[in-house]
């Protein structure tokens, strides 16, 4: 286990609704110096809330909100904060390193032009004015405000989203060096893989709830299940019947079926079907063990789509 | 750099002054290169003022002046009035519901640099604007201003922008990025008509003569009235207090609005 480090920003008890809607209901939550923190969850979930309240964007309506001990809306907080939001237009008409030159002014001790380029994988385009680059090159550019200021804590609220696989590789690298300099970043995502690849710590939101927390394996082993595939004439109840299944779902012809033993179940599946055919065993993913999560909430909560 | 003391107590925080001059620079630089403002914002009060105030009106005397130079007057709050209405409404519509507004306001950045600098465009444009109009007026209109009055009048128009950029400023808090423009449109026209700017107010029918008080655009045009010469209705005092009101009012109406991005979702 890790030494217990410093809070750098915190939800305590918080409490968000927009109208009827509870965004967040009663959500504790700690970011500890130096950790890349994954809150995951699907749309909706209340993510992007959490973090627009970190950001001292929005007010909760009740609880209390506090980054590096402070208002995140006083300018001392801000000063040490660089933020990556979903923005779905930026001015056009400045060029690249004026946007990243704009950001610089706002902070105290920033870091140079071109190590913000050489960082944000920008370096060649300074002087491209922000309308006329790539998706994945305007997404860069609003990475490149974030880190400019030389912040010791991000937020990046799904910095990756649509992006090709080369941009979403350079930000992982980048981020990664990002945490190896000490730095604290809290990352929203719904990206499985980006999840497993970069958090040392994931929070599950579901409806505005924390509906899971620990390190990816643990989040994996809770559900700590395998998968196994087959096509087999038994019925879903009489598989449901073997003691060690968890759960069996059926998949066109297939029959899925999760265990955390998966010898047992298989000795059992070949007694009960000596035909059985096209077997296939999974380990579980984080997907597997998120979307179960998610799926088991209280049938009070239960939403009508 | 790399002082000892990693945690540091108190955050060290960017020169304030700094920070103001390069986020005009940088508004600036960035109206400057949108032919969508610039262009309408700069050559329609020329092209009316050439029309109907050199054209049609010349050398004849309105009261005191020679209509060439009232409508100077009126032209330049007619222009000013566009150019802050334009710049702040379409402006912070776009960077408020497009979420740019927030990742500046994630930012250090203080707030008010952000609606300093968007203040600071309107009263360089409009100040580009009265010196065309007046060059216009003195080569081919026949218009003949004192450098006093002349940079009077500029003057006038340049802390006239403040009012119209509190009402640009409302407006942007209120609507989509896409219908701005329109409710500008829809706002701008119509007043400034019947704020006499287009028109002598003289000539426009009694009812709007009545009416025209209660606009803002009015108590800018009497203003700039006033300063080329004109006999115009009113102390100067109770027209820059009747702007003074609707400034505050506006920017009581923006706070509103702006307040209300906390509540939907996807502000």
């Amino acid at each position: 286990m890790k030494e217990e480090k410093q809070v750098v920003a915190s939800l305590s008890g918080v409490t968000k609704k927009f109208g009827e809607i509870t965004a967040l209901n009663n959500v504790n939550l700690n970011v500890r110096a130096g950790e890349l923190l994954a809150v995951l969850g699907p749309n909706g979930a209340g993510k992007t809330t959490a973090v627009r309240l970190m950001l001292g964007l929005s007010a909760p309506l009740s609880g209390k909100v506090a980054v590096f001990g402070r208002d995140p809306r006083t300018a001392s907080a801000r000063g040490r904060i660089g933020a990556m939001l979903q923005v779905a237009k930026v001015p056009e008409t400045l060029k690249v390193k004026e946007h990243i030159n704009l950001f610089r002014s706002y902070y105290a001790n920033p870091l140079s032009l071109q190590s913000t380029l050489e960082a944000a994988g920008l370096t060649g385009i300074e002087d491209r004015l922000f309308g006329g680059l790539s998706g994945g090159q305007k997404q860069r550019v609003l990475f490149a405000l974030a880190i400019c200021g030389n912040p010791d804590l991000l937020f990046l609220d799904e910095p990756t989203v649509g992006l090709d696989i080369t941009t979403r590789h350079l930000i992982w690298q980048q981020i990664r060096r990002l945490v190896q300099q000490g730095k604290t970043v809290v990352l929203t995502t719904h990206y499985l893989e980006e999840v497993d690849a970069l958090a040392d710590r994931v929070i599950v939101l579901n409806h505005g709830v924390i509906v899971a927390e620990g390190t990816s394996a643990e989040i994996k082993s809770r559900t700590a299940q395998r998968k196994i595939r087959c096509a087999t004439r038994l019925r879903r109840n009489e598989i449901e019947n073997i003691p060690e299944v968890a759960a069996v779902s059926q998949q066109e012809n297939r029959m899925e079926i999760l265990t955390a033993q998966v010898e047992p179940v298989l000795r059992e599946l070949f007694i009960l079907d000596p035909n059985l055919t096209g077997l296939e065993v999974t380990n579980s993913t984080l997907e597997d063990a998120f979307l179960k999560i998610v799926e088991t909430k209280p049938a009070a909560q239960e939403m009508t789509a | 750099m790399s002082s000892a003391a990693a945690v540091t107590v108190q955050t060290p925080q960017a020169n304030p002054f700094r920070v103001y001059g390069t986020e005009v620079k940088y508004e600036f630089l960035k109206t400057l290169r949108q032919p969508a403002y610039v262009i309408p914002t700069l050559t329609f009060p020329l092209i009316f003022y050439v029309m109907f105030g050199i054209i049609f009106g010349g050398k004849q005397a309105l009261g005191s002046v020679s209509l060439s130079t009232y409508m100077l007057a009126t032209y330049s709050a007619f222009g000013v009035i566009g150019a802050s209405l334009f710049g702040f409404a379409v402006g912070v519509a776009m960077e408020r519901g497009y979420g740019w507004l927030q990742v500046k306001r994630a930012s250090p950045m203080p707030p008010l640099a952000y609606l300093a600098a968007k203040t600071a465009m309107a009263m360089i444009f409009s100040a580009i604007l009265v010196i065309a109009l007046f060059a216009a007026g003195t080569a081919f209109g026949g218009v003949h201003l004192s450098l006093g009055r002349f940079l009077g009048l500029a003057g006038t128009m340049i802390g006239g922008t403040i009012p119209f950029c509190a009402l640009g400023l409302a407006i942007g808090c209120y609507s989509a990025p896409n219908s701005a423009p329109a409710v500008v449109n829809i706002l701008f026209l119509p007043l400034s008509f019947c704020s006499g700017l287009w028109l002598p107010i003289q000539i426009l029918p009694k009812l709007l003569q009545h009416i025209a008080p209660f606009l803002p655009p009015y108590h800018l045009g009497q203003l700039a009235l006033q300063q080329v010469g004109s006999a115009a209705a009113g102390h100067p005092l109770q027209h820059v207090a009747a702007l003074a009101a609707f400034t505050v009012a506006f920017l009581l109406l923006a706070q509103r609005g702006f307040k209300r991005d906390d509540v939907s979702i996807n502000a």
